[in-house]
């Protein structure tokens, strides 16, 4: 399978970039670079997941955030919500023979019995995943602006329970999320010790995305994709089950945020209600906008820069406006992507036009 | 529930409703002439009320509010033809893009033109404590402005799409735009009036209801929501079902405080848009045919 990835040269060359920032940023003691690095990968999670669904499903989704913030908070919520109180109730009990609890020791001195960060990321995708299954059903009834309202209304809700629910800690979200265990003593934390090894697990988990998602298009669901983006009722009459792949679709890039959401909560530490909001949502379609809808390499382009400078404080308070300028830009003059196949067409086209000169002089 | 708690979440049910009407009619208008949804409709309210404000400073109130709406039209006018008017059968997707880039340039430019704070115009007659009784209930004059303004602001608008000549023209194209075109309607200047109505309709919203509801530069989201909801509810394209809709919606959003905490009302509004989305996505006075129609 891995022999026939189309997109091995783009990955092979992504590695090499990702080692050498990191030789370049250590060599020239310039580390906290990766930290916002990082953090743009762990983004990438949900702009793979909705160039998927944007590019091959056709499926805008205005909510995307609403499920990076589900992912987050799921994983947020387990990993600090103290369960000393109830200790001897059965959910509790069933918990702690499977080893699913951990306790360690909160800021106030005392010890805090909390669910595994492990057991908690399964939850925590699972949750976003069956919310968006759940969601699909009705959502994919609609079209257009209606598909675009709803899934932006969904985010909205999504958005004003995290804000308004104290379980969630309200406008504060919820902070002290511990680190995340991974396998071979590697954790996602945001210490510095352990900065460039973060940096590294987090660029591979976007590599092996990439590779998911890449042998995904490459295979029969991807040729199903295409042929639902290109004419739905030609797709449904060569016997394309249109509703189901859709579904899965919306449902996978809501995992992938999802996942994303929970990596950066316990890479950050916390979460707050901010990363719920439309802004965000708009954010992500804007970046799936200027790499090119169907384009997974160009998302991962624009989407590393974009988040890199908007996390570095380059634009400023100008951040969303940057954003929302890009956004409308790219769909009144590029609507193919800057990175994607537009530029791609328009520079195959003047190479043929060239080669068509050639041969008539 | 007294009565007098009854009538009382009415009045606030039927304040806030108007405007939600006002905002779901500028979409309806748009919608009609273009076939896209303006997800900046919200923006004009804001952008009236803020605009008000500030000329409020200088001169007297309705002095300021005609100058705040007449500005408010003019970049409507201008949104129409610097992002819509030369793009050739774009598809809906990227409509949406567009509108939104629009909606969060116009926010944005209003975060650096004002500030982060909420602003308001002071209440028209009388101050934030008079009231009027009515059975029991309190109403504040500025209440009866927002239910009189918008009142007169859907019959006016009724009164022009059939008495004037330009209104017809706007239906014209409304129902067939070739059909129009055939006759001689120039549709493109049709979509431009199309938004230079909203805007100015929406700008006006926004200055009676300022004084109540405060506006802040991202006021304009929540309230195309709303708005939406409402033109979704009264069935997309009537612009009776529209006004209809924003009183539904009014009503439920008011009486949703009753039963759950103040901090899910705009989420009531939502879950009720989501809910006749899913259930009858034709509205609930709108016909399914048409609906059907006007999504391609």
């Amino acid at each position: 399978m891995a022999g026939r990835w189309r997109g091995a040269g783009f990955a092979a060359g992504l590695a090499a970039a990702v080692i050498a920032v990191q030789l370049a940023a250590s060599a020239a003691h310039k580390v906290f670079y990766l930290t916002q690095l990082t953090m743009a990968a762990y983004s990438l999670l949900v702009v793979l997941g909705l160039a998927l669904l944007m590019g091959f499903a056709g499926q805008a989704s205005m909510g995307q955030a609403g499920f990076f913030a589900i992912g987050g908070y799921v994983a947020a919520f387990l990993t600090t919500h103290d369960l000393t109180p109830l200790r001897g109730r059965a959910l509790p009990a069933a918990l702690e023979t499977l080893h699913l609890l951990q306790s360690r020791p909160d800021a106030y001195g005392g010890t805090l019995l909390h669910v595994d960060p492990r057991a908690a990321l399964v939850a925590a995708v699972a949750a976003a995943a069956l919310t968006a299954w759940l969601v699909a059903g009705p959502v994919f009834r609609l079209r257009g602006h209606y598909l675009a309202m709803a899934t932006l209304g969904f985010g909205i809700i999504v958005h004003r329970i995290f804000l308004g629910s104290p379980h969630f800690g309200g406008a504060d979200g919820i902070s002290d999320v511990p680190a995340l265990p991974l396998v071979g003593g590697f954790a996602v934390t945001g210490r510095a010790a352990a900065r460039v090894a973060n940096y590294y697990v987090a660029w591979g988990i976007v590599l092996a995305t990439l590779w998911m998602l890449s042998n995904l298009i490459e295979a029969r669901v991807g040729r199903a994709l295409r042929a639902i983006h290109g004419s739905e009722n030609a797709a449904a009459a060569v016997g394309v089950p249109i509703a189901a792949y859709k579904t899965r679709t919306f449902v996978l890039a809501a995992a992938l945020a999802a996942l994303g959401g929970v990596l950066l909560t316990h890479y950050n530490g916390g979460i707050g209600p901010s990363e719920a909001s439309v802004m965000k949502s708009v954010r992500y379609v804007a970046i799936v906008a200027v790499g090119g809808m169907a384009n997974l390499r160009g998302a991962v382009v624009m989407g590393t820069l974009l988040t890199f400078l908007s996390l570095r404080g380059y634009f400023g308070s100008l951040d969303d406006l940057v954003f929302g300028g890009i956004l409308l830009a790219m769909m009144l003059f590029a609507p193919e992507g800057v990175v994607g196949v537009g530029v791609w067409r328009g520079v195959r086209r003047l190479l043929a036009r060239r080669r068509d000169h050639g041969s008539a002089a | 529930m007294s009565p007098e708690i009854l009538l009382q979440f009415c009045v606030a049910g039927v304040t806030y409703g108007v405007v939600y009407g006002v905002v779901a009619i500028g979409f309806t208008i748009i919608y009609n002439t273009t076939g896209i949804i303006n997800f900046a409709q919200g923006e004009f309210l804001m952008l009236g009320a803020m605009t008000a404000v500030s000329l409020h400073r200088h001169l007297p109130l309705p002095l300021a509010i005609a100058g705040a709406v007449a500005a408010t039209m003019a970049v409507g006018a201008l949104i129409e033809v610097l992002f819509i008017r030369w793009l050739h059968r774009p598809s809906v997707l990227r409509m949406i893009m567009i509108t939104i880039g629009v909606s969060i340039l116009v926010r944005e430019a209003a975060l650096h033109v004002w500030d982060e704070k909420s602003h308001a115009l002071p209440h028209f007659t009388g101050d934030a404590v008079s009231a009027l009784a009515l059975g029991g209930a309190k109403i504040s004059p500025q209440a009866l402005w927002v239910v009189g303004v918008c009142g007169v602001m859907v019959l006016a608008l009724s009164a022009f799409f059939r008495a004037t000549r330009l209104g017809r023209q706007m239906r014209a194209c409304a129902l067939n735009r070739d059909a129009a075109r055939l006759c001689g309607i120039n549709a493109r200047n049709m979509v431009t009036f199309s938004f230079v109505l909203s805007a100015g309709m929406g700008a006006l919203a926004g200055c009676v209801v300022s004084p109540i509801t405060y506006v802040q530069y991202d006021s304009g989201t929540g309230l195309a929501i709303k708005g939406f909801t409402a033109a979704i509810l009264g069935g997309l394209g009537s612009t009776a079902g529209a006004a209809a809709g924003g009183l539904v919606l009014g009503l439920l959003e008011s009486f949703s405080v009753w039963a759950l905490p103040a901090a899910y009302k705009d989420a009531v509004a939502i879950a009720i848009m989501l809910g006749v989305l899913f259930v009858r996505p034709s509205g609930i006075l709108g016909s399914a045919e048409a609906a059907r129609l006007r999504e391609h």
